[in-house]
C-alpha cells in the first residue's frame, strides 16, 4: 500500500524562530537588565563628577568619565575619624582573609576526615550538632564569645577574628570534606592502613591530595564568604583590623554633609571587586561551590 | 482500534556533524510486529524517536497510515510509545498517569474510565490504579508505561528497549505478556532491542541495523538461517555461529575446502554462479552434526573444552589446521577433552560469505 | 574496622578543635546566652533571675514589635519572590537556550556579592532624588514616584527588592540542577502524550522537585532569620525604625543600648524560631536518607 501524502497544516518544517521563543528571549532580556543594572549604574556612577551626578540621569553614560572618584575612594576618602580611603580596609581584609582560609580549611578537612573514614564514637552526635549550628543566627553566640576572647586576653585581634572565621565555617567546610571522603572507595583507605600508614600521614599523604577539587570549592566559598563577613569583623576584629566591607559602610553612610556618591560607588565596587572576580574566573566552580554548600546533610 | 501502516522514505538524521541515518528506507505494514534490532548505538532509539516525532528529521519522509507526519506533533501522529525507564510521572497515581494524556487532550470522563478500566484489565493492573509508581515493581512499572500507551488507542505502538531495565525472569514474563498483547489487538508495534531473544520471539519482521543501515529485514527464521552478511550472521544466535576460513572450489561439485577438510556444498542454495575464491564458511553449532569416521564427508576434530548448559552441552573443538568451533550436543554426551570426534557440516544448513566483503554467497 | 590506641588518640586529637567549639560555643555560648535572658543584666552581665521578665518587655518593646512585623513582612515575600524568580529563570534556561553559560553567570553573579555592597548600590538606586525616580522623571513620568525607601510603610519592600536581586541566582542554580536531572525520557513520554509545556511543569515536573524547592526555602528562610547587614547597609533601620530587623535589635541593645537582657531575650528568640523550622527540615532530610 503506497501512502498518497495528504497535505496537512503540521507536514510544513517548523520554524525555528515560534512566538513563544521571541517571549522567552525578551523574559531572559528583561530579566538579564534588572541583574545587570546595580552594576552597570555602580561603573557609570563611579565614573562621572559631582557635577553630572547632580544634573544628569542615572543610567546616563559619564560625559566626561574620570577616574577621581576611584582614586578618592581608595587614598583618601574618610571611614569615620580617618581620612585614609579604603586601602586600609582592603589590606585589613586581605590580611584576615588569608589565614582565615587557611586554618578554617585546614581545620574542617581533619575534622571532615576523622568523622568520615574513622568510627568515633559520637562522631555522629557531634556532626548533627554542627548541621543545626550552621543555620543558627551569629546573634546568639556573639555576646558569650566576646566576652571569652577578652577574658583569654585575646580581645579583638587579628587572631580573634581568624578563629572567629573558623569557627563559623567550620560546619560547613567539615560537611564538605565530609561527604567527598566518605564518597570514596573504602579500599583506598584500607589499603592505606594496611601499609601501615598512621591518621596524620594517610590524610596528609593520600586524601588531602586527592581533595583538591574538594580544596578548590572550599577556597572559593570560604573566600567569597570571609571576605563579605560584615558582623563578624565589625564584632571581633578589633579597631585597626576593620575588614573592607565595615570600612566601606563607614564611607558611606556616616558622612557628614554632603554625600560623594561617585565615590562611594567607586569604594563599593572595589569592596565587590575580589568576589566577582574568584566568581567569573572560576565559572563552574562557583556553581559547584553553591551546590555542595547548600546540600546540607 | 484501527491499525496503520507505517512508511519511511529516505530519512535522514543527524546531530551537529554526526550522521546517524543516511537515506533509510523502512516499510512497516498494518498489524505488523517489527523488532529493530542491533548493537548499542546502530541508531535504534534514533530512528524510533524519530517515528514518533521526538527528534527533528533532516531529510525524508514518514508516513503514519498514510499521513505525512514528517512534521506532525508527536501527539498527532497517531502513535504510542513506551519507554525503557518507564518514563512514569512520579507524582501521580497509576490511574491519573494512564489517564492524564487524555484528560489533557479533553477526552469525555466516561471515555477515559472506560479505556483506562479496559488497558488495566488487559494488563492486570485493576488492583494497582491508586498506587504511585514509587510503589511498584519494576515489571508493574513497566505494565503501567504499556498502560499509558494503549489507553491512547494509536494506530502504532512504539517500544524503546521496554524491558532491559528487568531481571531475566521478569523479562520473560513480559515478553509473553506483549506478545499476547500483539496478537489481542492487532496493532502495529515497532520494537527496539538489542537482546536477540526478544527479537527472535516476538518479531513477525526484524530489521537487523548497524551503523544506522538496515542490514537484513527478514523474518526471524530467515535472518536466523540466512542471514546475508557475516555481521547479521554474528550478531543473532547465541551461542554465536561458528566461522571457518577456506577456499571454494568447483570440481564434480562445489566443495568448501579449509586446510585437509573438505565440505561438499552438495545441496547449498547459492545467490549466485560460484567462483574459486577465499570464502568463509558459517555454520551454527546446533546445526553441527556427530558422523561415523568412514563418512565421506566427515571432518575430525580435537576436543578442547566441554561447557554443560543444561539442556545440552557445548563442545568446543579445534580442526587440523586450528581452527576452533563449538557444537551443540545432548547433555549426555560422553565426551572427553582430548577425544577426536568426527563432525559432519550439512550443506543445506550453511551459511557462506565472501572473505571480503562479508557478503553471503 | 579496630583502632590501635594510637590511631585512636590520633584520631581524637584531630577532633579536638571541633570537640573545644562544640563545648565552648555550641553548648557554652548558646546556654550562656539562654541564661543571660533570664536575668536582669544591663551594661555588664549579672545573675540576678528574674524569670521571663525580659521576654514580657520584649512584647511590649515597640522597636521589637516592628522588627518582627518587619521580618515576617520580609520572610514571606522575600521566599516567596525568590523561589519564584529563581525557578522561573532556572525554567528559561532550561529550554536550550543560547549563551546559556553567560545568562547563568548574569544572574548569579549578585549571589557572589556582600550584603553591605548589594545595600549600598541599591540606596543609591533608589534614592529619590537622584535615582530611578528621578529617572523616570527625566523621561517625561513627571508624576513618577517611587521614594520607597524614605517612607516608613514601604522601607522594608526596598529591602526585599534588594534581597531577591542577590538571592535568586542561588535558587536558580539549586532548580537548574534539579531540572536537568529529570530523566529525558519524562520529557518525551509527555510529549508523546500532547502535554503543553506549562502543563508538564506545572503537573509533573514541580511535584518532582520538592527536595530541591525544600532546600533553596530552607536556605533562603535561614538567611531571613540572620538578615543584618543588608538592613544596616540600606536604611541602617530607617527611616526611624521603620526597616528594623530583630538581628540588627539583638546587635544595638549588646553593644550600643547597654541591655543585655533584653538583647538576649531576643536573640533566645531567634534561636527558637530557627530551630523549629530547621529540626523538621533536617529529620526529614535524614528519614529519607535513611529510606532510599
Ligand atoms: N542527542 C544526541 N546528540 C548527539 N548524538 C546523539 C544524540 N543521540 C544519539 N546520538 C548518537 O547517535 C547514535 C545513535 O544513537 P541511538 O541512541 O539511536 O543508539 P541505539 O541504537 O538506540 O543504542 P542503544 O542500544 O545503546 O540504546 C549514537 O552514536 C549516539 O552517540
Ligand atoms: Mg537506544
Amino acid at each position: 500500500m503506497t501512502a498518497v501524502a495528504q497535505p496537512l497544516p503540521a507536514a510544513r518544517r517548523p520554524k525555528r524562530m515560534t512566538p513563544a521563543r521571541w517571549g522567552l528571549y525578551a523574559f531572559i532580556f528583561i530579566t538579564a537588565l534588572y541583574f545587570l543594572l546595580p552594576l552597570y549604574v555602580m561603573v557609570v556612577t563611579s565614573l562621572k563628577p559631582m557635577a553630572e551626578i547632580r544634573q544628569g540621569n542615572l543610567l546616563a553614560l559619564p560625559v566626561a568619565p574620570s577616574i577621581d572618584a576611584w582614586v578618592k575612594a581608595w587614598t583618601s576618602a574618610c571611614t569615620g575619624l580617618t581620612c585614609q580611603g579604603i586601602k586600609i580596609g582592603f589590606l585589613n581584609s586581605l590580611r584576615i582573609l588569608v589565614p582565615s582560609v587557611v586554618i578554617s580549611i585546614l581545620v574542617g578537612s581533619l575534622t571532615g576526615y576523622a568523622l568520615s573514614l574513622w568510627r568515633v564514637r559520637g562522631a555522629n552526635i557531634l556532626f548533627g550538632t554542627m548541621m543545626v549550628v550552621a543555620f543558627i543566627p551569629y546573634q546568639v553566640f556573639i555576646y558569650p564569645l566576646v566576652r571569652v576572647f577578652s577574658f583569654t586576653g585575646l580581645g579583638q585581634s587579628l587572631s580573634t577574628i581568624v578563629i572567629i572565621h573558623t569557627i563559623f565555617g567550620l560546619p560547613t567546610m567539615t560537611l564538605l570534606f565530609r561527604n567527598y571522603f566518605a564518597s570514596l572507595p573504602v579500599e583506598l583507605f584500607k589499603a592505606a592502613r594496611v601499609d601501615g600508614a598512621g591518621f596524620y600521614q594517610i590524610y596528609a599523604l593520600i586524601m588531602m591530595p586527592m581533595a583538591i577539587p574538594m580544596i578548590v570549592v572550599a577556597v572559593i566559598l570560604q573566600t567569597t564568604g570571609i571576605w563579605n563577613d560584615f558582623i563578624l569583623g565589625l564584632v571581633f576584629a578589633g579597631r585597626d583590623n576593620l575588614p573592607m566591607t565595615v570600612q566601606l559602610n563607614n564611607i558611606v553612610n556616616s558622612t557628614q554633609g554632603e554625600r560623594a556618591y561617585n565615590v562611594d560607588m567607586a569604594a563599593t565596587l572595589l569592596t565587590a571587586l575580589l568576589p566577582l572576580a574568584v566568581y567569573f574566573g572560576s565559572g563552574r566552580w562557583f556553581v559547584r561551590g553553591i551546590a555542595a554548600g547548600a546540600v546540607k546533610g | 482500534m484501527q491499525k496503520s501502516n507505517v512508511d519511511i522514505r529516505s530519512l535522514q538524521i543527524g546531530f551537529g556533524g554526526l550522521k546517524v541515518l543516511e537515506n533509510l528506507d523502512l516499510h512497516v505494514g498494518a498489524s505488523e510486529f517489527l523488532v529493530l534490532l542491533g548493537p548499542s548505538g546502530c541508531g535504534k532509539s534514533t530512528l524510533l524517536n524519530a517515528i514518533a516525532g521526538l527528534i527533528d528529521v533532516r531529510g525524508g519522509e514518514i508516513h503514519v497510515g498514510g499521513r505525512d507526519v514528517t512534521w506532525a506533533e508527536p501527539k498527532d501522529r497517531g502513535i504510542a510509545m513506551v519507554f525503557q525507564s518507564y518514563a512514569l510521572y512520579p507524582r501521580m497515581s497509576v490511574r491519573r498517569n494512564m489517564s492524564f494524556g487524555l484528560t489533557v487532550a479533553g477526552t469525555p470522563r466516561d471515555e477515559i474510565e472506560r479505556r483506562v478500566g479496559e488497558a488495566a484489565q488487559m494488563l492486570r493492573l485493576t488492583s494497582l490504579l491508586d498506587r504511585r509508581p514509587s510503589e511498584l515493581s519494576g515489571g508493574q512499572r513497566q505494565r503501567v508505561a504499556i498502560g499509558r500507551a494503549l489507553v491512547r488507542h494509536a494506530g502504532v505502538y512504539l517500544f524503546d528497549e521496554p524491558l532491559s531495565n528487568l531481571d531475566a525472569q521478569l523479562r520473560a514474563e513480559l515478553r509473553v505478556e506483549i506478545k499476547r498483547l500483539h496478537a489481542r489487538l492487532g496493532a502495529t508495534m515497532i520494537y527496539v532491542t538489542h537482546d536477540q531473544i526478544e527479537a527472535l520471539t516476538l518479531a513477525d519482521r526484524i530489521a537487523v541495523m548497524q551503523g544506522g543501515v538496515i542490514q537484513q529485514l527478514d523474518t526471524p527464521k530467515k535472518i536466523y538461517r540466512e542471514p546475508v552478511n557475516r555481521f547479521v550472521a554474528s550478531f543473532v544466535g547465541s551461542p554465536a555461529m561458528n566461522f571457518i576460513p577456506g577456499q571454494l572450489a568447483r570440481g564434480s561439485e562445489v566443495a568448501f575446502i579449509a586446510g585437509v577438510n573438505r565440505v561438499s556444498l552438495n545441496g547449498y542454495a547459492f545467490r549466485s554462479q560460484p567462483t574459486d575464491a577465499p570464502a568463509v564458511l558459517g555454520i551454527r553449532p546446533e546445526h553441527i552434526e556427530l558422523t561415523a569416521s568412514n563418512d565421506p564427508s566427515a571432518v575430525s576434530a580435537r576436543v578442547e573444552m566441554v561447557e554443560p548448559m543444561g539442556a545440552d552441552t557445548l563442545i568446543w573443538c579445534r580442526l587440523a589446521d586450528s581452527t576452533a568451533f563449538s557444537f551443540r550436543h545432548d547433555a549426555d554426551a560422553q565426551v572427553r577433552v582430548g577425544d577426536t570426534l568426527n563432525v559432519r557440516f550439512p550443506a543445506e544448513a550453511l551459511s557462506l560469505f565472501d572473505e571480503t566483503s562479508g557478503q553471503r554467497l | 574496622m579496630r583502632l590501635s590506641l594510637n590511631s585512636r588518640l590520633s584520631a581524637i586529637s584531630a577532633l579536638l578543635p571541633a570537640l573545644l567549639v562544640m563545648l565552648v560555643v555550641y553548648i557554652g555560648a548558646t546556654s550562656w546566652t539562654v541564661w543571660m535572658s533570664l536575668t536582669n543584666s544591663r551594661m555588664l552581665p549579672n545573675n540576678n533571675f528574674v524569670g521571663l521578665r525580659q521576654y514580657e518587655m520584649l512584647l511590649g518593646n515597640d522597636r521589637w514589635i516592628t522588627s518582627v512585623h518587619n521580618i515576617v513582612i520580609y520572610g514571606l515575600l522575600f521566599v516567596s519572590l525568590a523561589l519564584l524568580v529563581g525557578f522561573l529563570l532556572a525554567v528559561a534556561i532550561d529550554q536550550r537556550v543560547r549563551a546559556e553559560d553567560t545568562i547563568r553567570s548574569i544572574f548569579l553573579y549578585p549571589y557572589s556579592m556582600s550584603f553591605v555592597v548589594t545595600g549600598l548600590v541599591w540606596q543609591w538606586l533608589l534614592n529619590p532624588t537622584l535615582g530611578i525616580q528621578h529617572v523616570l522623571r527625566s523621561w517625561g513620568f513627571e508624576g513618577a514616584t517611587f521614594d520607597w525607601i524614605v517612607r516608613p510603610e514601604t522601607a522594608i519592600y526596598c529591602l526585599v527588592i534588594a534581597g531577591v536581586w542577590q538571592a535568586s541566582g542561588l535558587v536558580m542554580a539549586i532548580m537548574l540542577a534539579g531540572l536537568r536531572g529529570v530523566d529525558d525520557e519524562i520529557w518525551k513520554a509527555a510529549r508523546v502524550d500532547g502535554l503543553p509545556k506549562w502543563r508538564v511543569y506545572v503537573s509533573i515536573i514541580i511535584p518532582m522537585m520538592g527536595a530541591s524547592f525544600a532546600t533553596a526555602a530552607v536556605l533562603l528562610s535561614t538567611g531571613v532569620v540572620r538578615l543584618y547587614d543588608l538592613s544596616v547597609a540600606m536604611t541602617n533601620g530607617g527611616p526611624g525604625i521603620a526597616s528594623e530587623v530583630p538581628a540588627k535589635f539583638v546587635m544595638d541593645h549588646l553593644f550600643e543600648r547597654a541591655n543585655i537582657g533584653l538583647a538576649t531575650a531576643a536573640a533566645t528568640t531567634m534561636l527558637i524560631t530557627v530551630i523549629a523550622v530547621v529540626a523538621p527540615y533536617l529529620y526529614w532530610r535524614a528519614r529519607k536518607g535513611e529510606v532510599r
